[in-house]
């Protein structure tokens, strides 16, 4: 399979951790498959102060990847692969959900972080 | 106090339902309040929805013509504030929702009808079957010495205005005196209402920027199914209930859950009567005629 790798240049503090951009901080990897209408898994879970890394794919069409209390968000599209890092700085669940409209079934698709102290 | 706070909530006799007095122009002189008037406001038909939250849903909207069409003052124009249609991948179904929605609405009485696009009847294909059947999705018109902007934020599935529509709309302002009376119509919010349920419009927080030196502007928009009502600074959003289904108070839960069981004794679906005179005075309706 043609894959593109897109690593998000983002760095920042955000409510609910930094996102980051240095390859030697990305830890551990968790590929999220993006398919109407869901995300598999849609639960996914991290350490605070650990770096998390979401590798992102579409399985059929252009969704969107965003999580307002990190302050990210990012288009999914397909035979391409998205990589976002965070790092969580409290613990917690947070929303994450797809931002661009895909269909009858898009306002479900959605899924958690649940980020452990 | 100000006057938008003032929020006076009373029940009406006979047909009108709440009142909420929004009192938005307050910068308004008084000489230039002629030519008062009303317009209805109704938003999210959803045509070609089916399911529980809503069993009545092939005759909720001609029922809400009818209760319209009885009002004892004709509106001077009508407004639907998006999602006419429910969405669908087949661009022939989705055309022939449109089609049937039209000949549905072609029954009120009042000749002003306008239309502007939510995300279900314009998302997937960038507004293109909307314009067949209804024309521009951001528009301007003016009445009786008011400036209504219509603003469209869904047919960018991204829920964008964009750069080119944010410079139109610089460019119509440029063109309003400060004291201007100035109505904005829009499907989503434009302000961050609920970030994590996806309640709000991608570049919004720049439009607001570019409404904000204007002293007498108010928002009226759809698409979170209830009536809202907020503040941006001096500028108020009132959002409308719909006329499929009505969904969850805002930020009640972390992700945003699916409709609530449909409650007819709790009144989630209707429409709207705004006043313009020295304040606006918005009078949400039944559905139908008590």
């Amino acid at each position: 399979m043609k894959r593109r790798v897109f690593i998000a240049l983002l760095v920042g503090s955000v409510a609910g951790g930094t996102v980051r951009l240095l390859a030697a901080e990305t830890g551990r990897e968790v590929s999220v498959a993006a398919s109407k209408f869901e995300f598999t898994p849609d639960t996914v879970k991290a350490k605070v102060g650990a770096p998390l890394t979401f590798v992102l794919t579409s399985l059929d069409r252009i969704h969107g990847f965003k999580m307002p209390e990190f302050g990210l968000r990012t288009d999914i599209i397909p035979d391409k692969e998205t990589r976002l890092t965070i790092t969580p700085t409290k613990p917690g669940s947070f929303a994450f959900f797809c931002d661009v409209f895909c269909g009858d079934g898009h306002e479900e698709m959605a899924g958690t972080l649940v980020v452990e102290a | 106090m100000h006057h938008s706070e003032r929020r006076q909530f009373l029940k009406l006799a006979g047909l009108a339902g709440v009142t909420f007095t929004a009192g938005l122009f307050p910068e308004r002189r008084a000489e230039a309040q002629a030519g008062d008037f009303h317009f209805v406001q109704m938003s999210d038909t959803h045509w070609g929805f089916k399911g529980p939250p809503n069993p009545d849903a092939e005759h909720t909207l001609e029922k809400a013509i009818v209760t319209v069409n009885g009002l004892a003052n004709k509106p001077d124009f009508i407004i639907f504030t998006g999602d006419l249609t429910h969405t669908t991948e087949d661009a022939k179904i989705r055309r022939e929702r449109m089609k049937r929605f039209k000949e549905i609405v072609s029954g009120l009485n009042v000749k002003d009808v306008r239309f502007i696009p939510g995300e279900h009847d314009a998302s997937l294909d960038k507004g293109e079957a909307f314009k067949e059947f209804f024309g521009a999705t951001h528009y301007t018109f003016d009445h009786k010495g008011v400036h209504f902007i219509t603003l469209d934020n869904v047919s960018d599935p991204g829920a964008k205005l964009g750069d080119e529509q944010l410079a139109w709309l610089a460019a119509d302002l440029k063109q309003r005196k400060p004291d201007d009376r100035i109505v904005v119509f829009t499907h989503r919010p434009l302000f961050d209402l609920v970030p994590n349920w996806d309640w709000a419009t991608a570049d919004g927080a720049k439009a607001i920027d570019l409404l904000m030196p204007y002293q007498n502007i108010v928002v009226f928009y759809g698409h979170i199914h209830q009536e809202h009502h907020h503040m941006t600074g001096h500028i108020a959003h009132h959002a409308a209930k719909s006329l499929i289904f009505p969904q969850a108070t805002p930020g009640d839960a972390p992700k945003r859950p699916p409709p609530p069981p449909f409650d007819a004794s709790l009144k989630p679906l209707g429409t709207r009567d705004v006043a313009m005179g020295k304040a606006v005075t918005i009078t949400e309706l039944p559905v139908t005629k008590a």
